[in-house]
């Protein structure tokens, strides 16, 4: 018997709406007609509403780039340093706050000691929530400064980076609560970046992962991952592989770092995974993008054989 | 002599800052950091200065009364009331007189700023007087209410349920949104851009719908097919374009970076 869940419906239904409607344009397209923008709008905001009501969910499989991340954090020993830094914003958050979620998680569950921090002042009030509601409820085992610490939101931006690569201490003396760095066990043997065995940036913007590549991870040869928002991600390639050892690009690498997540640990199956969830939206999306972009073309070369007969 | 000393400092920090990163000598890393405190310290005074512009540029459009002057009103009580909330926080059971204590300090402002903006003498210095007033009350609020408290040292005032709210609840859908409209305004764009006008854009063209194709899991098999495509795309003409980017800018950054150090690019000193 062929059992059809809600988000299956949806699929169906959205897929025939946007078909008949893209059909339809097409038929225009044929007589030449150009497509108001506000036509183009209507259906964005379809592809876009529609995965999110429905809850439609792809499954994904983590590319290279994605999957040497994965692999260092599982691959590094209990109780390796990681420092993870959130430099993003509420505009950039929907893309990469995903990838934020899941490396939380994955860093906690193989048992190693995570810095949490930001460059950007924003991204302390979004690291705060995401720990709080997004991490820690799944690690209530998990102890503040012997398990995780929080430093918060530091200004100076790529000043902060210069200092830190030398004196972690002198940028960060206390933690977000006020309490000194030198009476946190995390902190215990750190001295500067180099102390870490892999340093993250999370965000796109300045100061983010580009800083850090140039004034702390590649000068003292730190390893490094970094995700970045999808706009982002070609400029990120040139350091790929070696001043960055992977690279989640956008929504798509935030859903293959869950995917690959997911599937190998069965305690986070039905974790909620925003990055699969986001890849709805943004896949329909695409397609219709797609869709208009080769009526585009075919509307032009209606014209121009009108115009060369003329 | 105004300019000549602002030239010197320059020069000689800046020379000192590039020869540093070739001197490996303990004395050499110690003058370095020493400068790198001083970076902490100037992006402090940037920060207060930054703040101090934003009050000015807002203040001097509502006295001119701009264009779209009750923005400026919007802006700046929206700055007055993050501050008041990042460095308050309740102590006790209840918020007690919290939120008239914070509309009575954002009126006593409101007050003085339109004593600023006010051509009237007689207006402008009344409007100072209820705001010195208001803010006298707002003092003695905060004195004897003891729901709340000022925390100057701590970072309390982050973990204050009203500063959350406002920023959870008001910057992250506000920005969000901002962003959000780029989808459309990137479709219709694609839609009109996106045309095989001659040999060049249709490469383009074919690109872009290739790396589309690859990240689409709808198209399972033919994305399977794009997947090498789109990564030589991606690794090969990408990054080759790229490099050839950074290098560029990287010499461009230290051919400026020298006109900076040798005088002969002036304008961060603006008019003079």
């Amino acid at each position: 018997m062929l059992l059809l869940t809600f988000s299956d419906i949806g699929l169906i239904v959205t897929l025939v709406i946007i078909a008949a409607g893209l059909g339809l344009i097409l038929k225009l397209a044929l007589k030449g007609k150009e497509i108001d923008r506000r036509i183009i709008f209507i259906f964005i905001f379809f592809s876009v509403a529609s995965p999110i009501i429905f809850q439609i969910k792809f499954s994904e499989k983590a590319t290279a780039v994605v999957k040497s991340i994965y692999d260092k954090i599982d691959n590094l020993p209990e109780g390796s340093k990681i420092l993870i830094s959130f430099d993003f914003d509420p505009a950039m958050a929907p893309e990469v706050q995903p990838m934020a979620i899941v490396l939380g998680r994955h860093a906690l569950i193989k048992g190693h000691e995570v810095v949490f921090m930001s460059l950007w002042t924003t991204g302390q009030s979004l690291l705060t929530e995401i720990i709080n509601e997004y991490i820690l409820p799944d690690f209530p085992e998990k102890q503040e400064f012997i398990d995780y610490v929080t430093l918060g939101f530091k200004a100076g931006n790529e000043g902060v980076l210069k200092v830190i690569a030398t004196d972690f201490k002198k940028m960060f003396p206390v933690d977000n609560n006020g309490r000194p760095l030198d009476s946190i066990p995390i902190f215990d043997g750190v001295k500067s970046c180099s102390d870490f065995d892999l340093v993250i940036s999370i965000g796109g913007g300045k100061p983010g992962p580009k800083e850090w590549i140039l004034f702390v991870t590649d000068p003292s040869n730190i390893p490094m991952a970094v995700g970045v928002a999808a706009v982002i991600a070609p400029q990120m390639y040139p350091y790929y592989p070696a001043q960055v050892l992977g690279i989640m690009g956008g929504v798509k690498g935030a859903a293959e770092y869950e995917s690959e997540f997911i599937g190998n640990y069965e305690r986070f199956k039905d974790m909620k995974t925003p990055g699969l969830l986001t890849m709805g939206p943004q896949t329909l999306a695409h397609t219709v993008i797609m869709a208009f972009i080769i009526i585009g073309n075919i509307i032009y070369f209606r014209k121009r054989k009108k115009e060369a007969k003329s | 002599m105004r300019r000549q000393i602002p030239f010197a400092l320059v020069f000689i920090f800046g020379t000192f800052m590039v020869f540093q990163y070739f001197v490996p000598h303990e004395t050499s890393e110690w003058i370095y950091e020493y400068l790198l405190d001083w970076i902490a310290i100037i992006g402090i005074f940037a920060l207060a200065l930054g703040i101090w512009s934003f009050y000015k540029v807002s203040v001097d459009k509502i006295k001119d009364k701009n264009e779209d002057w009750p923005y400026s009103v919007i802006s700046l009580s929206g700055l007055f009331v993050m501050i008041f909330f990042g460095f308050t926080a309740r102590t006790g059971e209840s918020w007690g007189f919290y939120f008239p204590a914070l509309l009575i300090l954002t009126a006593g402002l409101g007050m003085f700023t339109m004593a600023y903006t006010e051509t009237s003498s007689s207006k402008s210095k009344t409007s100072a007087m209820i705001g010195l007033g208001l803010i006298v009350v707002f003092v003695i609020i905060s004195i004897m209410d003891n729901s709340w408290n000022f925390y100057f040292y701590t970072q309390e005032g982050l973990k204050n349920i009203a500063f959350i709210s406002f920023f959870e609840h008001i910057m992250i859908p506000i920005q969000a949104t901002m962003f959000s409209l780029l989808a459309f305004f990137i479709s219709s764009a694609a839609y009109r851009a996106f045309r095989a006008r001659n040999l060049l854009s249709s490469i383009l063209l074919i690109a872009a719908l290739i790396v589309m194709l690859r990240f689409n899991p709808y198209l399972g098999p033919v994305s399977g097919l794009m997947a090498d495509g789109a990564d030589w795309l991606i690794n090969v003409p990408n990054l080759a374009a790229k490099r050839a980017i950074i290098i560029g800018i990287g010499l461009g950054i230290v051919a400026t970076s020298l006109k900076v150090l040798l005088g002969i690019e002036r304008s961060y000193m603006g008019k003079g």
